[in-house]
């Protein structure tokens, strides 16, 4: 059962994944250190499929394209937040990694809540508490990217001949 | 309808005669920029996607800025690999270790231009927006399909007009400026948007003083922050334009979400307190703060023009001996032209250590690391936790000036008093 992790408003992508590990490529090395600074034990006890849930300018900071890489390599299947920052929601995106607006949803969870994200449907479910909140919904195009993955598999996949 | 700059540029780079805010048009790239931290992510995104050749290496530009030189063998690696990848892609404007920060060195070098569409791999390419052009940071995958095709979609923002009026009174700094703001609208007051710096205060403000001016317009969540060029402008770019450009003006009819005015005339020093960069008030507020390390650098506030003003405060003094005060011109360009005018030396004299052009303490992951329980007085552009070292460490966003005055006194302290 997935859990959620409930964070606050402007967590920023210092936060998610520091300055000094940028110098690693491998995505393992990034997830073991990711939230570090929001929550030191984040890292160790998340688990496959688990929902960020946050308040306002989720990823504000850096365009670090290892915040969304590290969050989604240690496991975290989709970011639930009142708004997001510009350059982390698309990075997120190009990587696969659904980010979801929502704008009340931060108070309907504390950390440790089962959560079930329907994607399509435009739903957030908490199954600790039965609540249940609409999140905005998705354009068609992004569905697609998110679909195949992230935009690299997409354009592999869709143009082909991308590389001349 | 009448267009912004924004939309003028966009509308251009998607040749269409008129865009508006929500729309998403594919844009051409006159120049797209990465560093030693997101370069060798673009790297092997080439290499998954299959791109051999890069769409215009006249296009591209690269420059070593973050970790330079290597302080790890990891980031050595990283330097290889981006080393030979300019070299293999026939880059011709790649600047290795040497040349400094890469949004010091792209206006520098002329590639910041009126009329222009710009993305870096970096946030704060919104600095270059001080010139007239739309500059905007993406992310690494964004950046492949920019290399492999030469063109990126983007969503058409609303734009903002922030009027300033009057002048700094003497020592507050266009960072005073630019922190008030972020205060104001919050650190996503204007996300999404395009934010113009338009008015007769914005005249009195110089070339460096407007681009940090627009390097922190992200910090409000700003996608580009504008101004308008006018003779600084040209003035600046004489002997420096790659290439030819054309200034465009925002239309007397063209429409804003949010219109702002902000008067300078009192303005007092402003400082943004732990977390977060709109946790902003006037120096008094913090003032007596005791400081371990004072950082005057970046590249919101390295340029020549920041270390004059803070040089003057500094001149024939002693720093604190309980702090470290580490001054890093943005770039090789200012560091030569500080030299050569005994700026440097006068901090050098003072007791701070001067350092060669880079990143250095911004990002945490060179020089100028935070213990726990460290305080840290900086001229850069982000405060957050963790950001120079210890997430238990405390970075207060200050001007040059400010930064200079408190490590003399090795407390917070107003530059009005010294
Ligand atoms: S000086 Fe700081 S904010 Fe500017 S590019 Fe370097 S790390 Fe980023």
């Amino acid at each position: 059962m997935t859990c959620a992790w409930v964070f606050g408003d402007n967590v920023d992508t210092d936060q998610i994944i520091a300055g000094r590990y940028l110098v690693k490529l491998d995505p393992h090395e990034l997830a073991k250190h990711v939230m570090e600074a929001a929550d030191p034990k984040f890292a160790s006890k998340v688990r496959k499929g688990d929902v960020i849930i946050a308040g306002r300018n989720f990823g504000c900071g850096s365009s670090r394209e290892r915040a969304p890489l590290a969050l989604k390599t240690a496991g975290i299947s989709a970011i639930v937040a009142k708004s997001f920052a510009r350059i982390f929601y698309r990075n997120a995106i190009n990587r696969g990694l659904p980010v979801l607006t929502c704008a009340g949803v931060r108070r309907g969870f504390k950390t440790g809540d089962k959560v079930r994200v329907d994607m399509l449907g435009g739903k957030v479910h908490n199954l600790s508490t039965g609540g249940t909140f609409k999140v905005e919904p998705l354009p068609d195009f992004i569905l697609t990217i998110l679909r195949a993955g992230g935009l690299l598999p997409y354009l592999k996949r869709s143009v082909g001949k991308a590389g001349r | 309808m009448g267009m912004t700059i924004a939309e003028k540029i966009l509308a251009r780079a998607s040749g269409r005669k008129q865009v508006s805010p929500g729309e998403i048009v594919e844009g051409s790239i006159d120049v797209a920029m990465t560093h030693d931290i997101e370069g060798p992510m673009v790297v092997e995104g080439l290499r998954e996607l299959g791109t051999k050749k890069v769409w215009d290496p006249s296009k591209i530009v690269v420059v070593f800025d973050h970790q330079v030189p290597a302080n790890s063998i990891d980031a050595a690696l990283n330097h290889v690999m981006l080393r030979e990848f300019a070299i293999e892609q026939k880059i011709p404007d790649f600047y290795d270790v040497f040349e400094g920060i890469c949004h010091a060195v792209l206006p520098e070098k002329g590639f910041a231009l009126p009329g222009r569409l710009i993305v870096g791999t970096d946030s704060h390419t919104t600095t270059y927006g001080a010139f007239g052009c739309f500059a905007t940071g993406i992310g690494s995958t964004d950046m492949v399909a920019v290399f492999t095709r030469g063109e990126l979609w983007f969503r058409v923002p609303e734009s903002v007009r922030m009027t300033i009026e009057g002048r700094l009174p003497k020592r507050v700094m266009s960072k005073d400026l630019i922190l008030k703001i972020i205060g104001e609208v919050g650190a996503d007051g204007e996300t999404y948007r395009s934010v113009e710096f338009v008015g007769a205060g914005m005249r009195n403000i110089n070339m460096a003083g407007r681009m940090t001016m627009c390097n922190m317009g992200v910090e409000m969540g700003a996608k580009a922050a504008i101004v308008p060029p006018d003779g600084l402008t040209t003035r600046y770019l004489r002997g420096r334009a790659r290439g030819s450009y054309k200034p465009v003006y925002t239309d007397r009819d063209a429409a804003y979400v949010e219109e702002r005015s902000f008067d300078v005339k009192k303005l007092e020093p402003q400082v943004a307190r732990p977390y977060s960069v709109d946790n902003v008030g006037p120096v008094s507020e913090v003032e007596g703060i005791e400081i371990d390390q004072a950082f005057l650098g970046s590249c919101t506030n390295g340029r020549f023009e920041d270390l004059v003003e803070a040089a003057k405060i500094v001149n024939g003094r002693k720093i604190s001996k309980r702090v470290r005060m580490l001054v890093v011109p943005a770039s090789r360009e200012v560091y030569l032209k500080a030299l050569e005018r005994g700026i440097l030396a006068i901090f050098a004299r003072a007791g701070a250590l001067v350092e060669a052009p880079s990143c250095a303490a911004c990002m945490g992951g060179h020089v100028g690391i935070l213990a726990p329980g460290e305080v840290c007085i900086s001229a850069s552009n982000r405060n957050f936790r963790g950001r120079m070292g210890s997430p238990k460490g405390k970075i207060y966003l200050a001007s040059p000036t400010t930064v200079a005055a408190s490590a003399l006194k090795g407390k917070i302290t107003d530059p009005r008093d010294l």
